[in-house]
C-alpha cells in the first residue's frame, strides 16, 4: 500500500517535503480544531492566521536567498523597525504638509522611500559582508543593535499614529479586494497554471526528456486548481462583521438592508505575499542571479572560479532581503494602524525558524521558497493556536523552540534517507 | 577668647539650622543612572523648580548607564558637601556601598522612581498597583457587566502583576457576583503591540466576538487591542491603558478608548525637590508628610511615598494640555465635536 501511495507520488513528480509539511500543517490545524472546541479551523481564523503570516512570510522568502549563499541577517526586525516609524513619519509628519491629509499619492510615495531605504540598508550591509570579507553574522548583529536604536531616534520613543487611511489597507482586514475580484483572480491563477503545466510538458518534449504519464499531468492540474479554488472560497466565506458593514451604510446615511451581507475575499497583504512567492520562485529557479545564487551557495570557490562575482551577489541579496523587509515593515505598520519602536522585535528569530522549518540548511546551497512560506504558516498556526486554547506566552515560546529543533531534526533524517543534498 | 569662639560657632549652628529649616543653604546631589533618556529632562526641570522654591542648590551627575560610575558620581558628590542626595539607581541592588557612604556622612537618600531594596533609602515612586486599580475601574464605570478580556504585560516584568493584581481588586466583587466573567487573559511578550493585537484576534476569534471590555495595561497593548477590535467593527468599546502615550491619548479623544492613566513626572520631580529639603533639614524619613510603608518584593521595609497618577478619560483631556505634555493639534487628529479639541 505504502509502496503504492510512493510511486504515486513518484508519477506525479510532488516534493515529499512539500507534503510532509502540508501534513504537518493539517495535523497541527486539527489539533488545534479539537482543542478550541471547533473554532481553528473557521474561515474567520484562516483568514487572520494569513494576516498574521504575512510580514513575516515576505522575509523568510528572502531569507532562503541569505542563508542559501551561506550567510545570516539578524538585521531585518530592527531593520523593520527603523524603516517602518521612518514611513510613519513620511506619512504622518511630512507628507500631510505638502499634498493634504488622505491625499491618495501618500502611501505610494511612502511605500516607495521605503523600499528605496530598505534596498540601500541591505545593500550596504551586504557590501560590508561582500567587499570588506566582515563576517555577516557580525555585520548584522551590529545592524540589529543600530537600527533598533536608530528607530528610537527617530521618534524619541514614541508612537507614530494613526497612519494613512490608503497605506492601512496594506496590512489589515480593512484592506481586502471582495468576493467577485477574488474569484477572477482565482480564474486567471488556474488558468496560468495550467497554461504553465502544458507549456512545461511541450518542452520537455522537444528537448527529448521523459514526460509524466498524461493522467498524472491532469491529475496535478485537478489538484492545483482544486487548491487554488479552494483557499479562494475559504477567503470568500469569511462575512465581514455586521457592525462593520452597519457603520458603513450608517457614514453614508443609508439604512442596511435587513439580511444583508458582504464577504471580505483575499486581503491585500496576503495577495503581496503571493506576488512575492511566485515572483522569488521564478527568480530562484529561472533567472541567472538564482542560479548563480545556489551555485554560490553549493560552492563558494566554484562558483567565484567559474567567473561568478561572488562579493556583487552578495550585495544584490543583502539589498533584496532588504527591499523585503520594506514591504515586511509596510504591512507590519499597517496591520497595526501605527509605527512603535518596538515594531519587530524578534522577528528576526522568526523569520530564520521559518526558513529552517522550511527545509533551508544552514550550511548553504538548499532550500525553497514555497518551503519558507509554509514554515511561517507552521510557526504562526502554533502561537495562534496556543493563544486561543489559553497557554502562556512563557510556555507558548518554549513550544516553539522546541518544535523548531524538532523540524530540523526531521529534516536531517529526511535528506540522510533519500540521500539528498 | 576660646569663649567667642564656641558662640560663634553656636550661633553659626543656630543660624545654620533656622535657615535648613526654609532650605536656605541647603544643597541637594541628584544622581541620574541614564540622563540622556529625554524624560528625565522633565523630572529635572520640576526638581529645579521645588528646591529654587525653598531656596535649594542643585548639582547633579549622570552615570551614564553604569552602575560603577553611579558609585563613583555619588561619592563625589558627597564629597562636594551635599545635604541630601535623589538616587535614580541604575541597578537597585549595586547601590548599597554608595549608601554606605552617605550613611558614613550622615546625608538622607531618596531613591528615586526606581526601588532600592535598603530602609536607609527613602523610596518614591507613582503606585504601579494604583494604576492597575485606576484602569479597571474606569473600565469598569463605563461597563458594569459582560465579559472582560484582561491583556497582561511583559511576563517578565514585576510590574505586570502589580498591574494585574490593582485590576483584580477593583473587579473582584463584580465577578464574584457574576456581574462580569473574564473570558481571555494573555501576557504581552516585551509590551510589544504587535504581539497584544495577536493575542486579542485569538480571544475574539475563540469567543466569537462575545467581549463587552478590555482591561490592556499600557497604552501600547491598547493600542494593539484597538486594532484588533477595529477589524471586527467593535471598536469603541471599553478599553484601558497607562503611561499618557500621545498616539493613546488622541484614541481616548477620539473615543476608542476609555483612559490612559497618566504618571505626570512632574509631579514626582517636585516630590523629590521637597521631600529633599525637608530630609536635609533633619526631618525623619516617617514625618514626611504622605509617607508610609512599602514591603519591597525582596521583603524588605522602606518608608515611602508612592504618587497617586491622575487617570485621563475624555472628560479631563485639558489636564495634559494645560500641562503641554502634547500638542492640540496631535491630540486632536482627526477628532470633532469635541469640547477640548475646539
Amino acid at each position: 500500500m505504502s509502496g503504492g501511495l510512493g510511486n504515486l507520488i513518484k508519477t506525479l513528480q510532488i516534493d515529499t517535503r512539500l507534503l510532509g509539511m502540508i501534513g504537518a500543517f493539517i495535523a497541527i490545524s486539527l489539533v488545534f480544531h479539537v482543542a478550541t472546541g471547533g473554532t481553528f479551523l473557521t474561515p474567520r481564523n484562516l483568514f487572520t492566521l494569513t494576516l498574521q503570516t504575512a510580514s513575516v512570510a515576505v522575509m523568510a522568502t528572502g531569507m532562503v536567498f541569505v542563508i542559501v549563499t551561506r550567510n545570516i541577517d539578524l538585521s531585518i526586525g530592527s531593520l523593520l523597525g527603523i524603516i517602518g516609524m521612518l514611513m510613519g513619519v513620511i506619512q504622518v509628519q511630512i507628507l500631510p504638509d505638502f499634498v493634504g491629509f488622505g491625499h491618495p499619492s501618500i502611501w505610494i510615495i511612502t511605500v516607495l522611500i521605503g523600499l528605496v531605504l530598505g534596498a540601500v540598508i541591505g545593500g550596504f550591509q551586504g557590501w560590508l559582508i561582500g567587499y570588506l570579507t566582515i563576517p555577516s553574522f557580525i555585520v548584522t548583529l551590529g545592524g540589529l543593535l543600530i537600527w533598533r536604536g536608530g528607530a528610537w531616534w527617530v521618534s524619541k520613543g514614541t508612537t507614530i499614529s494613526p497612519l494613512d487611511p490608503n497605506f492601512v489597507m496594506l496590512g489589515g482586514a480593512s484592506g481586502t479586494i471582495g468576493v467577485t475580484a477574488s474569484w477572477g483572480l482565482a480564474i486567471v491563477g488556474s488558468i496560468l497554471t495550467v497554461l504553465f503545466l502544458i507549456s512545461t510538458r511541450r518542452k520537455h518534449i522537444s528537448h527529448g526528456f521523459a514526460v509524466k504519464p498524461l493522467w498524472a499531468e491532469y491529475a496535478l492540474g485537478a489538484i492545483l486548481v482544486g487548491a487554488i479554488c479552494g483557499i479562494t472560497a475559504i477567503m470568500n466565506a469569511y462575512l465581514v462583521p455586521t457592525r462593520i458593514l452597519e457603520r458603513r451604510f450608517a457614514a453614508e446615511g443609508l439604512e442596511m438592508p435587513e439580511g444583508y451581507t458582504e464577504a471580505y475575499g483575499f486581503p491585500i497583504s496576503v495577495l503581496i505575499v503571493l506576488f512575492v512567492t511566485i515572483a522569488m520562485t521564478i527568480v530562484a529557479k529561472k533567472t541567472r542571479f538564482g542560479r548563480y545564487v545556489f551555485a554560490m551557495g553549493g560552492n563558494p570557490d566554484a562558483a567565484e572560479l567559474s567567473g561568478i562575482n561572488t562579493r556583487m551577489l552578495t550585495v544584490k541579496v543583502f539589498a533584496l532581503m532588504g527591499a523585503l523587509t520594506a514591504i515586511a515593515a509596510v504591512i507590519a505598520s499597517a496591520r497595526l494602524g501605527s509605527a512603535g519602536s518596538s515594531l519587530g522585535e524578534l522577528d528576526e528569530l522568526r523569520v530564520i525558524a521559518a526558513a529552517v522549518i522550511g527545509g533551508t540548511a544552514l550550511a548553504g546551497g538548499v532550500g525553497t521558497i514555497y518551503g519558507a512560506i509554509l514554515g511561517a504558516l507552521i510557526m504562526q498556526a502554533l502561537v495562534s493556536g496556543m493563544g486561543m486554547v489559553g497557554v502562556d506566552s512563557p510556555l507558548q515560546n518554549m513550544i516553539v523552540g522546541g518544535v523548531l529543533i524538532l523540524a530540523v531534526w526531521i529534516d536531517i533524517i529526511y535528506r540522510r534517507k533519500t540521500g539528498d543534498a | 577668647m576660646h569663649k567667642s569662639v564656641i558662640m560663634a560657632a553656636v550661633v553659626a549652628a543656630g543660624f545654620s539650622t533656622v535657615a535648613f529649616a526654609d532650605g536656605h543653604g541647603v544643597t541637594v546631589g541628584v544622581s541620574w543612572s541614564d540622563f540622556q533618556e529625554e524624560r528625565w529632562k522633565t523630572d529635572e526641570a520640576a526638581m529645579l523648580g521645588a528646591l529654587e522654591a525653598a531656596g535649594a542648590k542643585y548639582l547633579s551627575a549622570d552615570a551614564q548607564s553604569s552602575a560603577t560610575k553611579q558609585l563613583a558620581d555619588v561619592e563625589s558628590l558627597i564629597t562636594q558637601g551635599v545635604d541630601a542626595l535623589i538616587i535614580l539607581a541604575q541597578d537597585g541592588a549595586s547601590i548599597g556601598p554608595a549608601l554606605d557612604a552617605a550613611e558614613a556622612a550622615g546625608i538622607p537618600v531618596i531613591g528615586y522612581d526606581r526601588l532600592i531594596e535598603d530602609p536607609r533609602a527613602f523610596y518614591l515612586t507613582f503606585d504601579n498597583v494604583e494604576v492597575g486599580r485606576l484602569q479597571a475601574a474606569a473600565v469598569f464605570e463605563a461597563q458594569p457587566e459582560g465579559n472582560y478580556v484582561m491583556i497582561k504585560g511583559s511576563p517578565t516584568d514585576p510590574n505586570s502583576d502589580f498591574l494585574r493584581g490593582g485590576q483584580q481588586e477593583v473587579l473582584q466583587a463584580a465577578i464574584d457576583s457574576g456581574a462580569i466573567t473574564i473570558v481571555g487573559e494573555a501576557y504581552t511578550d516585551g509590551w510589544q503591540p504587535s504581539n497584544a493585537q495577536r493575542n486579542m484576534e485569538q480571544i475574539l476569534t475563540q469567543t466569537n466576538n462575545d467581549v463587552d471590555a478590555v482591561v490592556a495595561s499600557n497604552d501600547g497593548t491598547a493600542g494593539g487591542v484597538v486594532a484588533a477590535l477595529a477589524a471586527q467593527g467593535m471598536d469603541g468599546i471599553p478599553v484601558s491603558g497607562q503611561d499618557g502615550d500621545h498616539a493613546a491619548l488622541n484614541r481616548v479623544a477620539l473615543g476608542t478608548q476609555t483612559v490612559s492613566v497618566w504618571k505626570d513626572s512632574r509631579q514626582l520631580g517636585r516630590n523629590a525637590g521637597e521631600i529633599a529639603v525637608a530630609l536635609a533639614g533633619g526631618a525623619a524619613m516617617a514625618d514626611v508628610a504622605g509617607a508610609g510603608e512599602f514591603t519591597s518584593p525582596g521583603g524588605v521595609t522602606v518608608t515611602s511615598m508612592l504618587l497617586a497618577p491622575q487617570p485621563i478619560t475624555q472628560g479631563n483631556l485639558n489636564l495634559v494640555l494645560e500641562a503641554g505634555w502634547i500638542e492640540k493639534d496631535v491630540l486632536c487628529q482627526g477628532v470633532s465635536g469635541l469640547a477640548v479639541c475646539e
